[in-house]
């Protein structure tokens, strides 16, 4: 049977490790390597590896970093930022990734969506949507400037699918860093209208709000600080899910 | 020294990582006389079928695998996209021909039909181990998955099944031909230990 996965989430701002609080103000935690090597003796189910600033500042991930952590860890890696082009992509497996993550690309140009599955397998490509709740609806929104007023949520995300994508990756940005709970209804909303398998990110406080978004029809539930900045760890929230009767290692 | 195929398609190098972790002499390469001079070959593999298998046909290297695999007896170990790049044909980005190694096709996977997502990724449990491949490792040990195809063998071929929403195959063996679905070298220290088995000839 698959286990619901738990996905420790961890930022970058080109060569360290920062939080976020709803995609503005930031903490420095320090040192990538270290920071996935505590993970790995963790055993989590997957860690996802995200540059924040590279599209912004138009560069990728740096290469050697996704290589220093891909040494140490023999678990899946997911990395993204500022990845453009099926070079980069490449680029990013060669050195330990094993899926990437596309944003700000895949809204600027949604037909890299299609290319990349097209060549490297939908299973490798997952899609980012990061969303803002303005009043009673939600808004795709791009930290990098790209505008997505036309796009409609839904739509987009069935768009994504149709591309070829193989996971969404769902990021609240109201609630990033704020550790009050994950927005159920969003990723129920969301889960209801694609077949593909949904990372849920966005509010985790406690090893309860993982399986609440598992039941709300996520795949998997990612958070950065419940794990950096409370006690709690990948294998407390498993073992909530596993008593909830939901299938976790 | 071990062989790592390499179609530039994958993440050929977490085999090499794992392999370096393990202190096994490896090399990754897509040239024939690699292919030649290694006891063992690994053949990885993320990406679409149809597009590995035009790059197989390039410069001989379908004829080389299956010269050393068939005619020297080298073992070969496919992992996930290599182990389905082992059938003969794959449907995938449209019908296209594996490496015909071991009798099968390679299938979309029906688990859609029972309401499950696909692509089926994540960390899963495999049954009837009885490959030895698995020796020494954990009979609750759960293995990682990525993939929307699966396998399906024809006639009798030794394997291990792993389930979502229906049986697929997560493991194949006939004679030196190996095959996992699930990434073992991605799969933590049950994963390495399986690699330990492939490296130490216990399969």
């Amino acid at each position: 049977m698959l286990r619901n996965r738990i996905i420790p989430v961890v930022l970058l701002d080109g060569y360290s490790v920062v939080k976020t609080l709803q995609f503005d103000v930031r903490r420095n935690l320090g040192n990538p390597i270290v920071v996935a090597r505590i993970y790995n003796s963790r055993n989590v189910d997957e860690l996802l590896l995200l540059d924040i600033d590279a599209a912004k500042e138009n560069r990728t991930i740096d290469y050697f970093t996704i290589e220093d952590v891909a040494s140490e860890c023999f678990m899946p890696l997911t990395v993204g930022g500022g990845l453009t082009n099926c070079d980069h992509i490449e680029k990013a497996l060669k050195k330990g990734a094993d899926k990437v993550v596309l944003n700000t690309e895949a809204l600027r140009n949604p037909d890299l969506i299609k290319e990349s599955a097209s060549i490297f397998g939908s299973q490798c490509i997952v899609v980012s949507v990061d969303i803002k709740k303005d009043g009673d609806s939600y808004n795709l929104y791009s930290h990098s400037g790209v505008d997505t007023g036309s796009l409609d949520l839904l739509e987009w995300c069935k768009e994504v699918e149709s591309l070829g994508a193989g996971e969404l990756f769902i990021n609240s940005v109201d609630l990033d860093g704020k550790m009050t709970g994950y927005n159920y209804d969003l990723v129920k909303m969301i889960s209801e209208a694609v077949g593909i398998p949904i990372i849920a990110c966005g509010g985790a406080s406690k090893p309860g709000d993982c399986t609440k978004v598992i039941k709300s029809g996520a795949s998997a539930a990612a958070a950065a600080s419940m794990f950096h900045f409370t006690d709690y760890t990948p294998e407390n929230c498993r073992e909530n899910m596993r008593t909830a009767g939901i299938p976790a290692r | 020294m071990i062989t790592i195929i390499d179609l530039g398609l994958g993440n050929v190098n977490s085999v090499m990582r794992a392999l370096n972790y393990l202190k096994v002499s490896n090399r990754v390469s897509s040239e024939i006389s690699d292919l030649e001079e290694a006891e063992k070959l690994i053949f990885p593999g993320v990406g679409n079928f149809f597009e590995a298998s035009k790059r197989l046909e390039i410069n001989g290297m379908k004829q080389a695998i299956r010269e050393q695999v068939l005619e020297l007896g080298k073992p070969i170990l496919g992992i996930c996209l290599g182990m389905q790049l082992l059938a003969n044909e794959g449907e995938e980005g449209g019908i296209s021909k594996g490496l015909g190694l071991i009798d099968g096709r390679v299938v979309r996977m029906s688990s859609e039909k029972v309401g499950l997502r696909l692509p089926h990724i994540g960390w899963n449990d495999v049954s009837h181990r009885n490959l030895k491949l698995f020796s020494g490792i954990d009979e609750n040990a759960c293995f990682y998955f990525v993939h929307s195809y699966a396998l399906e063998l024809e006639g009798d071929v030794e394997h291990s099944l792993s389930n979502y929403g229906t049986d697929f195959v997560a493991a194949v063996k006939k004679d030196n031909i190996i095959g996992t679905q699930f990434h073992p070298e991605k799969s933590q220290k049950d994963g390495l230990k399986l690699l330990t088995n492939f490296v130490n000839g216990v399969f």
